[in-house]
């Protein structure tokens, strides 16, 4: 266990959780998820959003598996290496803020980081605004960074508080195995209070105990190695580490050949699974969702690893996302494969101007 | 930030990666005899190292055995 563990932890920890998202992402579309999105954390914190009624978008509702195995695999890792520490503390209100804001954000792109690497890595050259807007938001949080900024201190918390999100994930779990119909809809037809998608990228998922355990397996995987999308992209910039980039690269080489083999590749600008051609609010929604991530310390799917750890801040972040997707859908934020959505752009200026003055505000040297 | 006997000391605990980082590459700047930096996350733990490594200083890593580690950076 200890020896392929120094290994995790070493140099080639971010290469091997790479190289297993690269490989499993496109399995899972194989498998039945929509096209390029194996996984997802923006989408798939948007399907959860919806299944649970939180906006009523008919095509991208349901309980996704990937979410409860990710954080049950940081959860299973941090416990058996002893790094399960449950605390809280720093700033939670301005992180939950930035977990909408990130939502907000990713799904007027229509992803994450994750989904914009895999985008790329199936031919979706609409994927390149949104990786130069992730790199621009990214760039804009580290100025903040080099000037001090900072959420402040974390201490430790009860254990109850680190068992809250791995219990919820139980609780979705349950609900999509049960399926409850406890309501009726206008007509007399029994409906929710969970919703499942009929048609459209709710309805496409692969197997539950597929998806459960790809995501357990990455979980795990990105607890020991600190995988992290954006951190690879900062650390780069601020400390000149490629330590991270390296897993990046990984992941979209794997996810390429991956692709390919599976017949997968179909290089374009057009008629993209899951995707709109909109150049500049690709890039915008990345701006934003770059600037929302770096300043909340790491990606989305890092925020779930740290919310397996323990981390109750993580994990208001995470509900954040999740309700930022709510109000994404219900308020016109989010865009669909027919384009942005009507407030998506004003929403993008105003989210990145709230950043930025979060930014100044908590910067400068302290101590 | 405090320096004592040229040694200059960086409490990071609690505060979230690359914030550990980013205070140590700080202090390593300021060219100092030795810098000692307090975490209380592993990964905090493996950034810092990592970095002082990548900038030439000898890394030693004492577990506290009260939630925390000392991190003693030389040239």
């Amino acid at each position: 266990m200890r020896t392929p563990d120094r290994f995790l932890s070493s140099g080639w920890g971010p290469v091997i959780t790479g190289a297993v998202v690269g490989v499993l992402a496109p399995l899972l579309v194989k498998w039945g998820n929509p096209g390029n999105m194996g996984m997802c954390i923006v989408c798939f914190t948007r399907d959860i959003a919806g299944a649970l009624g939180l906006h009523r978008a008919s095509a991208v509702q349901y309980l996704r598996p990937e979410i409860m195995g990710f954080l049950w695999g940081s959860l299973s890792a941090s416990l058996v290496f002893k790094e399960f520490r449950p605390r809280q503390g720093s700033s939670p209100l301005l992180r939950f803020l930035l977990g909408m804001l990130a939502s907000f954000g990713g799904l007027v792109f229509l992803g994450c980081p994750w989904r914009a690497y895999l985008r790329l890595s199936g031919g979706d050259g609409n994927a390149l605004w949104g990786v130069l807007g992730l790199l621009t938001g990214v760039g804009m949080g580290i100025i903040f960074l080099r000037r001090g900024y900072s959420l402040g201190r974390n201490h430790g918390a009860p254990g109850s508080v680190g068992w809250l999100m791995p219990i919820f994930m139980l609780i979705l779990l349950c609900l999509l195995i049960s399926s409850p119909l406890l309501g009726r809809d206008v007509q007399g037809n029994r409906v929710g209070p969970i919703f499942f998608s009929e048609k459209g990228p709710g309805s496409q998922h692969a197997p539950l105990l597929l998806s459960l355990g790809a995501g357990w397996l990455i979980g795990f995987l990105a607890q020991r190695s600190r995988f992290c999308t954006v951190g690879a992209l900062r650390d780069m910039m601020l400390l000149r580490d490629a330590h991270l980039l390296r897993g990046i690269l990984s992941l979209i080489g794997f996810a390429l050949v991956t692709n390919m083999a599976l017949g997968q590749f179909h290089p374009g600008f057009r008629g993209q699974p899951v995707a709109h051609p909109d150049a500049m609010w690709n890039f915008g929604g990345m701006v934003l969702a770059g600037l929302a991530f770096t300043l909340a310390g790491g990606c989305p799917g890092r925020q779930i690893v740290l919310a397996g750890e323990g981390d109750a801040d993580a994990a208001l972040f995470l509900l954040g996302m999740i309700v930022g997707a709510g109000v994404a859908h219900t308020y016109g934020i989010a865009s669909s494969p027919s384009g942005v959505g009507p407030y998506g752009p004003v929403m993008v200026l105003l989210g990145t101007a709230i950043c930025l003055l979060l930014g100044l505000f908590l910067s400068g040297e302290k101590e | 930030m405090e320096t004592y006997q040229g040694i200059v000391r960086i409490d990071a605990r609690g505060l979230y990666c690359p914030e550990p980082a980013i205070l140590t590459q700080k202090a390593l700047k300021s060219n100092p005899e030795a810098v000692e930096v307090w975490v209380d996350a592993v990964s905090a733990q493996e950034n810092v190292s990592r970095l002082a490594r990548l900038l030439g200083f000898q890394v030693t890593v004492e577990e506290t055995g009260e939630g925390y580690w000392r991190i003693q950076l030389r040239k």
